[in-house]
């Protein structure tokens, strides 16, 4: 079977889970004995060179890389777009004056290349690639399947949600044949916010291989606890909750460290906020990390933290658990369907989220119990078998 | 001939609040109130008030049908101050004179495992209580979640016991049938009866589910075989929770009627009737000396401590509160003594099990957390609470002391 799958971002070149799941996913396709045609913008391709020798180094050959000319990344809202473009001033007008000029572009790039290429289905992630979906749907005929990583309401916290975003989520919903929801969280946002009909929605959790996590060194510090947030600085991750949390562990216990990685539209804001609460010596800001780093700042911490208003998924968590790091997550999360073992708190409830931060830092037996059990269970999950309910997914389309 | 024997037990914990870190040391309460109110009324209403009105029926319809309970402390206790209705039903039934009650742990606790002293004291409260609100001592023992060695049978003997419950676990009968009357290893004259499992199991987990191949399952085939064992046995142990009646199993499974009959089609062959435990005992020969060395219960599929000791979590926890024994009684106080005992209701431990956590489980039930970690976390934080109060009650002690001794008062 073959399959011509849009992508937005790939590793290293992504801001954040979509292009985690998507290089995951692909390669637990490859690994089933999918045939892949990967459909990229041009700077998620160059730079996924990398990521893709990883693949080929493991002998999986069966996938294809297109490139098509693109200057932005997934996860930036239209305006940020705006801004992005006014910066690169000097860069040839190949790209488009906003961000959906150049999702569609990508799709009128997509009908040339269904033209092109044989197939069997047609996946594709997240709406900036569902008109590409649909057009090579047209130009095929084939089924379209689109993978739902995030809604509109997730990114936007519920406020505020861009109306145009929106109705290429939604056309994308109902053109499609089938919808992959990440989560049942999520599932029922496409529910509730879609009107998609249940029976056309199946869930397929994201995963993690053991093997992508690299080894990496680095210490606990013994003598003052560590607690992480790692990920975007913006509405949805809610970091401001994470740090009103920490003031109220402080209070309990003092010598904690807390380290906010990431960067996002509310960097600055969350600076001043940790300041205006008088807890700046405790707070350390690591700006953006990346590969190795990201590792090392699960290695070193205590504990990881996952606060978010609405995470569709969550794979950061799995990853804290793999670098033996026991996790509080957020309960309007997906990944909380997939990991049990870990302490769990509405993202509002400040009180419970520091409860918990100072109860896994104090309980030394609870804080190891979680380290095993979490990682037991997550050991279990593989992007393989993922792949393996995207396939079912596939063979139900094609009647198969 | 072959006898039944009911026994039905009767406990709802007291469950704690999600106390955080913050509350201690601020005098906050440490039980979930609300929960506790709205658990007990739920379960007065499915199971104890019908279920007890059925027994009731059941003792006017046929004299020669007997029922065992044993109520934990806690549990009435609490009905005691909110459903007195359903303690009055339970004293109707021990009005009969044919409704046998045991004795258990007050608090429906594991001292027996980790405290012979509090263990013996646990038991005489709960002696006197039921002394009190049914006007008779008990003459059989069961420990908390039938836990069982022979050591318990050792003890319950020196307290005056005639008898004592346990699980009839494969692991411990062997060969053996539970089905007859045996003395455990190490005593003079006290009595062991062991739970039929099989047959306890097929009305409190199987009876509703349709995946069974009984199912299904109706009175007549049940006393069928429970009439199997004629030839075989004298006495079939149907040991179970009193809320399979209402609450495990619901109302709409039929498990009501399935009652309602039951004792008729049992009675329908010659050689079956009912008794109490004691009646068990004084009418039927222990058979053999059996030997249980080692920890038994009727938990889960493993039949041991598992439930409630199985990870590091229970394991720090239990060994924090039994640690803390001597300095609580040091301290006189009555109110550090009893809620130190409440924080021995076995149910906290349980609530923190991890096996099979991830699959979604039987000990899910009537549980107030999402997971065993929050079950942990209130737990050790009230453990700190108690610690700080007893820490404060032994200054407050020794200042009184030095006070006194100044003055040239006796303390």
């Amino acid at each position: 079977m073959k399959v011509l799958m849009f992508g937005w971002e790939f590793p290293p070149m992504n801001t954040g889970g979509l292009g985690t799941a998507c290089y995951g996913l692909t390669k637990g396709l490859s690994q089933n004995g999918i045939d892949i045609v990967l459909v990229l913008p041009q700077a998620a391709a160059e730079a996924d060179r990398h990521g893709f020798l990883k693949i080929r180094s493991a002998n999986i050959a069966n996938i294809k890389v297109k490139p098509v000319k693109s200057a932005m990344a997934a996860y930036m809202s239209p305006s940020q777009y705006e801004q992005h473009m006014l910066k690169m001033k000097g860069i040839k007008p190949i790209y488009g004056s906003n961000l959906f000029e150049e999702v569609e572009r990508f799709a009128h790039e997509a009908t040339r290349i269904a033209r092109e290429e044989q197939f069997d289905i047609i996946h594709a992630h997240d709406w900036m690639t569902y008109e590409a979906g649909i057009a090579a749907k047209k130009a095929s005929g084939k089924p379209l399947v689109v993978h739902v990583h995030a809604t509109e309401f997730d990114r936007t916290g519920g406020l505020g949600a861009n109306e145009h975003v929106y109705h290429i989520e939604k056309e994308g919903m109902q053109q499609a044949d089938a919808v992959i929801a990440v989560s049942g969280y999520t599932k029922q946002k496409i529910i509730e916010h879609y009107g998609i009909p249940e029976s056309k929605i199946r869930v397929v959790h994201n995963a993690i291989d053991r093997d992508d996590i690299p080894k990496v060194y680095a210490e606990r510090n013994p003598g003052q606890k560590t607690v992480l947030y790692l990920g975007r600085i913006t509405l949805q991750k809610g970091p401001d909750y994470f740090i009103e949390a920490a003031k109220k562990a402080l209070e309990s216990e003092p010598n904690i460290r807390f380290i906010v990685a990431g960067s996002g539209d509310m960097e600055q804001a969350v600076i001043e906020k940790a300041a205006g609460l008088g807890i700046g010596h405790n707070v350390l800001f690591a700006g953006y990390l990346k590969n190795d780093d990201i590792h090392k700042a699960y290695r070193m911490a205590d504990l990881y933290v996952m606060p978010s208003v609405s995470e569709p998924f969550g794979i950061t968590p799995l990853e804290a658990v793999m670098n033996n790091t026991p996790v509080i997550i957020s309960k309007q999360s997906g990944v909380k369907e997939v990991l049990k073992h870990s302490l769990q708190v509405d993202f509002w409830d400040i009180d419970q989220m520091a409860n918990k931060m100072v109860a896994a830092l104090r309980y030394k037996e609870m804080h190891s119990e979680l380290q095993r059990n979490s990682y037991d269970e997550v050991s279990r999950l593989s992007w393989s078998s993922s792949a393996q309910k995207c396939i079912d997914v596939y063979n139900s389309l094609r009647g198969v | 001939m072959v006898d039944v024997c009911f026994y039905f037990q009767v406990h709802q914990p007291l469950r704690l609040r999600p106390y955080t870190v913050f509350d201690i040391g601020k005098g906050s309460s440490y039980f979930n109130e609300q929960k506790n109110r709205e658990i007990l009324d739920r379960v007065a209403k499915k199971c104890y008030l019908p279920a007890n009105a059925i027994m009731l029926e059941l003792l006017d319809k046929h004299p020669e049908f007997r029922a065992s309970y044993s109520l934990s402390g806690v549990v009435l206790e609490q009905l005691m101050s909110h459903q007195p209705r359903a303690v009055d039903s339970f004293r109707e039934l021990a009005k009969t004179g044919r409704v046998e009650f045991l004795d258990e742990t007050y608090h429906h606790s594991l001292a027996f495992v980790y405290s012979k002293p509090e263990f013996i004291e646990q038991v005489k409260l709960h002696n006197r209580l039921i002394r009190n609100v049914f006007g008779k001592s008990p003459k059989v023992f069961r420990n908390t979640e039938l836990i069982y060695r022979n050591e318990v049978a050792a003890i319950a003997e020196k307290m005056g016991y005639e008898g004592v419950l346990a699980e009839g676990a494969d692991h411990v009968l062997g060969w053996r049938s539970p089905n007859f009357i045996y003395k455990p290893k190490g005593t003079k004259k006290i009595s062991l009866l062991l739970k039929n499992y099989r047959l306890s199991d097929d009305i409190a987990f199987r009876f509703s589910e349709r995946s069974w191949a009984e199912w299904p399952l109706t009175a007549e085939k049940f006393a069928k075989w429970v009439s199997n064992a004629n030839g075989n046995g004298s006495v079939v142990n149907l040991f179970m929770d009193y809320e399979t009646f209402g609450e495990h199993q619901w109302p709409e499974t039929g498990i009501f009627n399935f009652m309602k009959k039951l004792p008729e089609e049992i009675l329908k062959h010659p050689d079956n009737g009912f008794v109490t435990p004691s009646e068990a005992i004084r009418k039927h020969k222990q058979v053999a000396e059996l030997d249980v060395p080692l920890l038994v219960s009727w938990a889960d599929v493993e039949r041991d401590l598992s439930a409630w000791t199985g990870n590091s979590m229970q394991q720090s926890a239990l060994k924090q509160v039994y640690a803390m024994e001597q300095d609580i009684r040091n301290s006189g106080d009555a109110q550090l003594l009893e809620d130190w005992r409440r924080m021995q209701v076995s149910d906290h431990y349980y609530y923190m099990c991890t096996k099979w956590f991830a699959d979604g489980d039987v000990h899910k039930y009537f549980n107030p957390y999402d997971s065993p970690y929050d079950g942990f976390i209130a737990f050790m934080n009230i453990l700190s609470d108690i610690r700080e109060r007893l820490k404060k009650s032994g200054e407050e002690k020794a200042m009184k002391a030095a006070l006194n001794a100044a003055i040239g008062v006796d303390a």
